[in-house]
């Protein structure tokens, strides 16, 4: 048997020693300390892409702050106040103009909920660059995944509490998906929203859950995350594993403690990144339109669907997927397949570390295939971004339709993670050093 | 660990038979909580039937009546705009409203209505259940190309239906708006929600 924190971690004799001490006799103080921050040793050789991890869980801690504090003024209730406007949609209104700070706050919250998902998906970039999800990583990438769904259900159910125009029939057409689903699909669709309308029942449940019930399992997935990546220890730039290459002290050569050069590191992205954020805060908190939507000024209405409706910048990619599939196939109808397609196109992040079959792991040593087919799928994913926020019957410069285009992205979206099991392992590679580099 | 490698049956088989009982325990014990999801009885009793005055519902106009939390239209159709309703057969997906779900039998004719002038309809777009709006004007004047002939446009994803609310084809929704139950009190009252007067 090791040796338990009773016998490793003695006290140098001081008054502060001596309480360390009997804490870790009953506590792993100390070894948690060492073991994910002043030991847990990470490559020496993270560049600009690796902020994004520490930023999420700073966005993660800005989020659960300003939440605290707007759940103590916001009321999740549908029924009309005495001049006749909602009563949630009033309190939203109360936050922003009668309590001392609150549109600090609730912008802090909004901006944050638009950085979270720029944040994420830098961080998931960062894993496409350096095939961070393969081997022995997959479990820290599944983890991953799971953040990701829990905060796209976290934000669409945050969605619906200001209770706005684009709240209300953004919720709409969103429950109505699962009314797709066949046999079980309508009956769904009222579990979901607990009413025959969206209403009072629906504001509650999704308050609660997006409150209570999904920030609980973000934290756990984060914790898991965290968890399965000091297990495996970091990827790095290079892809090479640097515990294959241990020094006479144990740690390995190309590896420094996380703590103190890390977290020094870490807080200068932290000071850039509260920079602009607190720009787009304070000086254009709607972000043009694309943070906060213009019909969400205007408090829901379940009698009039306003002329535009789009969803959040950050689930247009996705919801321009579903508005592609316009055909129906083996007898059911297209809407079904549209929710399969868009399903499909989130979870198939999940299949990446068996999708991947390059001997290699980061683009540094990849060949031409894989740069060009990764520089086209993100301008894929930016282009059904933009057009998911305009209308069905959008042209580029009023002449080349959206909607073909949309189509051919969404086939070109599935082509590249359906394919990558032939394509990823075609290319060109070059050797892998047996060191980490630095360029 | 003595009898380690050994394995004592009788003692697994309690042990499956207690984590069996202890499964079928956790799963009833979700019937409240998934029940409590559902509609609550206020939900379920709340859809009294709404009275609606067309007295001052002038020809061509269209109102909007709330039932169940959904918009409900009354519109009073002209002769100009019935006239559409014949010459648009070809273009919709389900002209004779065979789909007997989205109307009343007393429904079920070319006006989709009990009086061919009045139009009682939810204004739900059958698609993802957003509202239509009213493209009531001809042609390109309402944006909508040189053969519309006037009805309504979904904003959502681009459905169009004609003055019976009958769609068109190959649009996102699956089949004509819904006439919901409604009654004439008389002839400018109508009760939205129920057959019969006084029921």
């Amino acid at each position: 048997m090791a040796a338990g924190n009773f016998e490793k971690y003695k006290s140098d004799g001081s008054l502060a020693g001596n309480a360390l001490e009997w804490v870790d006799a009953r506590f792993p103080a100390t070894s948690l300390w060492k073991g994910h921050l002043s030991e847990y040793y990470a490559p020496k050789n993270f560049n600009f892409w690796y902020f994004f991890g520490s930023l999420a869980l700073l966005v993660l801690v800005i989020q659960i702050v300003t939440g605290i504090f707007l759940v103590m003024h916001y009321k999740p209730d549908a029924a009309l106040n005495a001049s006749g406007v909602p009563v949630a949609f009033a309190s939203v209104e109360y936050i922003m103009r009668d309590v001392s700070g609150g549109w600090l706050i609730r912008y802090m919250h909004s901006t944050g909920a638009s950085a979270f998902f720029i944040v994420v998906y830098m961080h998931m970039f960062r894993g496409l660059l350096y095939g961070s999800y393969r081997k022995p990583r997959e479990l820290t990438w599944l983890f991953g995944v799971g953040i990701f769904l829990c905060l796209m259900g976290e934000a669409f159910f945050g969605y619906l509490l200001p209770w706005g125009q684009m709240s209300y029939w953004g919720a709409q057409v969103i429950v109505n998906l699962f009314s797709a689903i066949p046999v079980i699909g309508p009956d769904l669709s009222l579990i979901i929203r607990g009413d025959f309308v969206v209403g009072d029942a629906t504001l509650n449940r999704f308050f609660s859950f997006h409150v209570i019930a999904f920030p609980l399992v973000l934290i756990g997935l984060v914790a898991a995350h965290v968890l399965a990546l000091h297990e495996t220890g970091s990827n790095n730039p290079d892809g090479v594993e640097i515990k294959a290459n241990l020094g006479p002290n144990g740690h390995p050569v190309d590896g420094i403690p996380f703590h103190p050069y890390y977290t020094v590191k870490d807080i200068v992205g932290v000071v850039v990144f509260l920079m602009v954020f607190s720009a787009v805060m304070f000086w254009s908190p709607e972000g043009g339109g694309y943070f906060l939507e213009t019909p969400n000024f205007y408090p829901a209405d379940p009698l009039k669907t306003p002329p535009h409706i789009s969803p959040v910048w950050y689930f247009t990619p996705f919801y321009s997927i579903l508005r592609a599939v316009t055909y129906p196939l083996f007898g059911l109808d297209a809407k079904f397949w549209g929710v399969v397609a868009m399903g499909a196109s989130v979870v198939i992040f999940a299949f990446l570390p068996w999708l991947d079959r390059s001997p290699v792991k980061s683009i540094r040593y990849r060949g031409p295939i894989y740069k060009t087919l990764l520089t086209l799928f993100v301008i894929t994913f930016v282009l059904l971004g933009f057009l998911g926020t305009e209308s069905p019957s959008f042209a580029f410069f009023g002449i080349i339709p959206g909607a073909p285009v949309a189509q051919f992205l969404s086939f070109f979206y599935f082509v590249f993670f359906l394919g990558m099991p032939w394509w990823s392992r075609m290319d060109k590679f070059k050797p892998v050093p047996d060191r980490v580099t630095f360029k | 660990m003595s009898n380690q490698g050994k394995m004592d049956c009788g003692r697994r088989r309690l042990v499956v038979a207690t984590a069996a009982v202890g499964g079928v325990g956790a799963v009833a014990a979700l019937v409240p909580f998934v029940s409590s999801l559902l509609p609550s009885e206020r939900a379920k009793a709340a859809g009294a039937p709404v009275e609606a005055d067309i007295s001052k519902l002038e020809p061509g106009q269209m109102m909007t009546v709330e039932w169940r939390g959904k918009p409900v239209w009354i519109i009073s159709r002209t002769k100009d705009m019935l006239d559409t309703l014949p010459k648009l057969a070809d273009a919709v997906a389900d002209p004779k409203s065979e789909k007997t779900s989205q109307q009343p039998a007393y429904a079920q004719n070319d006006t989709r209505s009990i009086k061919p002038e009045i139009m009682v309809v939810v204004g739900i777009c059958t698609h993802l259940g957003c509202s239509p709006g009213q493209k009531f004007k001809k042609g390109a004047e309402e944006g909508m190309g040189a053969d519309w002939l006037g009805g309504f446009l979904c904003p959502c994803h681009g459905s169009t239906f004609d003055f019976a609310g009958r769609v068109f084809k190959s649009k996102p929704a699956p089949s004509n708006l819904e006439v919901p139950p409604h009654v004439y009190l008389s002839d400018t009252r109508i009760l939205i929600g129920e057959e019969k007067k006084g029921a």
